[in-house]
This record gives C-alpha cells, sequence and structure tokens, in this order.
C-alpha cells in the first residue's frame, strides 16, 4: 500500500471531532444533565453557581465516558443492529481502542474533577455509576439476561443522586425517590422500544425479554412496571421534593401512562403490525415526556420554595 | 517543510484541532474559575489561620 492509497483512505473515512463527540452519546447525556440538574437544585443547601455548573458538565462528561466504554465493548452488536449502525466505531470512523482510551480517560478525569469541585461522595457515586454502566450492564448482564434493562437501568438513575450529593455530600430519602423514579420508568420505556424495534435485538443475539419469552410476556411486565411506577411517582409528591404542582403533573402523567401501558397489554401482534405499531411508539413518546416533566415539576416546586409556592 | 504552506493533513484536521483546542481552553477557564471560587470563598485557609495569637 502506498502513501497515497493510505492518504485517500484516511480522507474518505477520517473521524471528525463530532465523531469523537458521538461516542459520549450525546442524547443519553441530555437527560443525564437534567435529572443531574434537577437533583442539584432540589437539595437542600446551595453551591456558587459556577461550582453547580461545573457539577453538572463533570457528571455529564462521566455519563459520556461510561457511554464510549459502552461503544468499545458493544461495537460486534452496534454493528448488527440497524438502530446503532451509524454509531462511529461500526462507521468506521473511530477505533475501538480509540473509544476505549476516550472511555477510561474521561472516567478518571470526571470522577477526580467532580471531587475538587464538590466533594467525594458525589465522585464516588459517579465512580459507582460508570463502572455500573460500563461493566455490570454492559459486559456482565446485557448478554446474559432479560432483566438486564430492569438492574441496567440504576445507572441511568443515579444522576439526580449524584447532584444532590454534590450538595448536600450525602444520600437522603428524596435523592433515593428520584432514583427510584427513573429506576421503575427505565423498563417500560425499553420494552416499548423493543417491541416495534422488531428483530434488532434478536439478529444481535441480546437476550432482551421479548426475544428470551416472547411478546406477549413483554406486553404483561409493561403493564406491571407501569403501575408500580404509578405507585411510587405519585407517592414521592407527599415527600419533601414533592407538592401540588407535582401531584397535579403526576396524577394527570400517570394516568395517560397507565391508560398506554393497558391499551398495549390488550393489544396483540396482529393489532400492533396492522397499525405499525402505533401505540407502542405513542407509549414510548409519551415515556420521554413522561420522566421531563415529572423532574420538571420536582425542579419547578424546588424554585418557587423561596417564594412561599413550591411544596406542601 | 514550509511553515507557510500547511500539510494537507492539517487542512483536513483543522476541525478536530480546533475542536480540541477549544476543549483545553476551557478546562483552563474551568480549573481558574473554580480555584477562584474556593479561594475567595475560603475553603483553603492556611492550618494556622484559625489560631489566636
Amino acid at each position: 500500500m502506498s502513501d497515497a492509497s493510505i492518504n485517500t483512505q484516511a480522507s474518505t473515512n477520517e473521524a471528525s471531532f463530532g465523531d469523537y463527540f458521538a461516542l459520549l452519546k450525546p442524547r443519553v447525556m441530555s437527560l443525564v444533565v437534567f435529572t443531574a440538574a434537577v437533583g442539584l437544585l432540589a437539595a437542600p443547601g446551595s453551591l456558587h453557581p459556577f461550582e453547580a455548573f461545573c457539577a453538572i458538565l463533570f457528571i455529564a462528561v462521566g455519563g459520556g465516558a461510561s457511554g464510549a466504554l459502552n461503544m468499545w465493548f458493544d461495537s460486534d452488536i452496534d454493528q448488527k443492529m440497524k438502530r446503532t449502525q451509524g454509531r462511529p466505531i461500526p462507521a468506521g470512523k473511530v477505533q475501538r481502542e480509540e473509544a476505549l482510551a476516550i472511555g477510561v480517560a474521561l472516567s478518571g478525569f470526571s470522577v477526580v474533577m467532580l471531587g475538587l469541585a464538590t466533594n467525594f461522595v458525589a465522585a464516588g457515586l459517579l465512580a459507582f455509576t460508570i463502572f455500573f454502566y460500563a461493566v455490570i450492564y454492559t459486559m456482565w448482564l446485557k448478554r446474559w439476561t432479560p432483566q438486564n434493562i430492569v438492574i441496567g437501568g440504576a445507572a441511568g438513575a443515579f444522576p439526580p443522586m449524584i447532584g444532590w450529593a454534590a450538595v448536600t455530600g450525602g444520600v437522603a430519602i428524596e435523592s433515593v425517590l428520584m432514583f427510584t423514579l427513573t429506576f421503575m420508568w427505565t423498563p417500560p420505556h425499553f420494552w416499548a422500544l423493543c417491541l416495534f424495534m422488531k428483530s434488532d435485538y434478536k439478529d444481535a443475539g441480546v437476550p432482551m425479554l421479548h426475544v428470551t419469552h416472547g411478546r406477549r410476556v413483554t406486553r404483561n411486565h409493561i403493564l406491571v412496571y407501569t403501575i408500580l411506577l404509578a405507585i411510587i411517582a405519585i407517592g414521592m409528591a407527599f415527600t419533601g421534593v414533592g407538592g401540588p404542582i407535582y401531584l397535579t403533573t403526576a396524577l394527570v402523567l400517570n394516568a395517560l401512562f397507565l391508560a398506554g401501558a393497558v391499551s398495549i397489554w390488550r393489544r396483540d401482534e396482529d393489532v400492533s403490525e396492522a397499525d405499525g405499531y402505533k401505540r407502542e411508539k405513542a407509549f414510548f413518546a409519551l415515556s420521554l415526556l413522561y420522566l421531563f416533566l415529572h423532574f420538571g415539576a420536582i425542579l419547578a416546586e424546588a424554585l418557587l420554595a423561596p417564594y412561599g409556592l413550591g411544596g406542601w | 517543510m514550509s511553515f507557510k504552506e500547511p500539510h494537507e493533513l492539517h487542512k483536513r484536521r483543522f476541525g478536530r484541532n480546533l475542536g480540541v483546542a477549544l476543549v483545553l481552553t476551557s478546562f483552563i477557564f474551568i480549573v481558574f474559575g473554580l480555584t477562584y471560587v474556593k479561594i475567595t470563598r475560603g475553603d483553603y485557609e492556611p492550618a494556622n489561620a484559625s489560631v489566636e495569637r
């Protein structure tokens, strides 16, 4: 191979800065940023605005680092699934080793910087979150059990707890409840996606619930988890982070979410296939709004509290 | 190689290099800002500052 051919090959498939940034899963990072910010703002006490900005930034970087480690380890799966074929590694833009190096370097960087910016309880929680997502979920649970998304969902649920710990230096019932809200939300959210993503996971050999136990069982599980989620979400209204705004939001959203879950439960594959999984897709879209508005309501309660409007 | 005529590689990787430069510059400002906030708030008083003379 001549120098010229190397250069041509490099120029056609060379990674841009955006490709490296895509390793950090920016869309997941936006959820991390939002929930961490709510945890931070809802916590009793305060941080200097610049410290708060840095805390959220380092939590986001830590979340991104775990995303890069996930892309490094799962590049074989990503190559087989339509949804993930465009990611930087399967697209041939970034080398696996580069993703590993970026993931490890940013993990260490984010944990140390969060510790220095706030405290080492928050940093420890961030380190555990990265470990949980990269090792427990990605390397172990994902390829081993259909409960992968149930247990693995914990990784995405930690950011509000980290935000809370950044301010208080500890863990409280309210921060655990915010964790539980996201934790219980993840399975119905993801299983709804699985129902209309058809054979993607099967092709990749990932033992998702609908692959191992069938779509009927998945529909049943969506309903059960949505009922449990509703109990937790509405119950949170009567804790320190709740209030009338949160209660109203939770009542409306959980009624809609339960109606969606019941609708999915009552349908079978033939009906769903006939209308192109319309209800499943609507439920998935609602699930995104569901989490955003619940945390938005917690934020509203926290921001209005100094004016005597938020909380009970 | 002359500095006046950048190699094709430098042109091709300009975006990537600019991104890295911006990230590193931002990091300098973040460390500076954090240091300023913590010092001005008195987080890092000398160990003997509270000893009454």
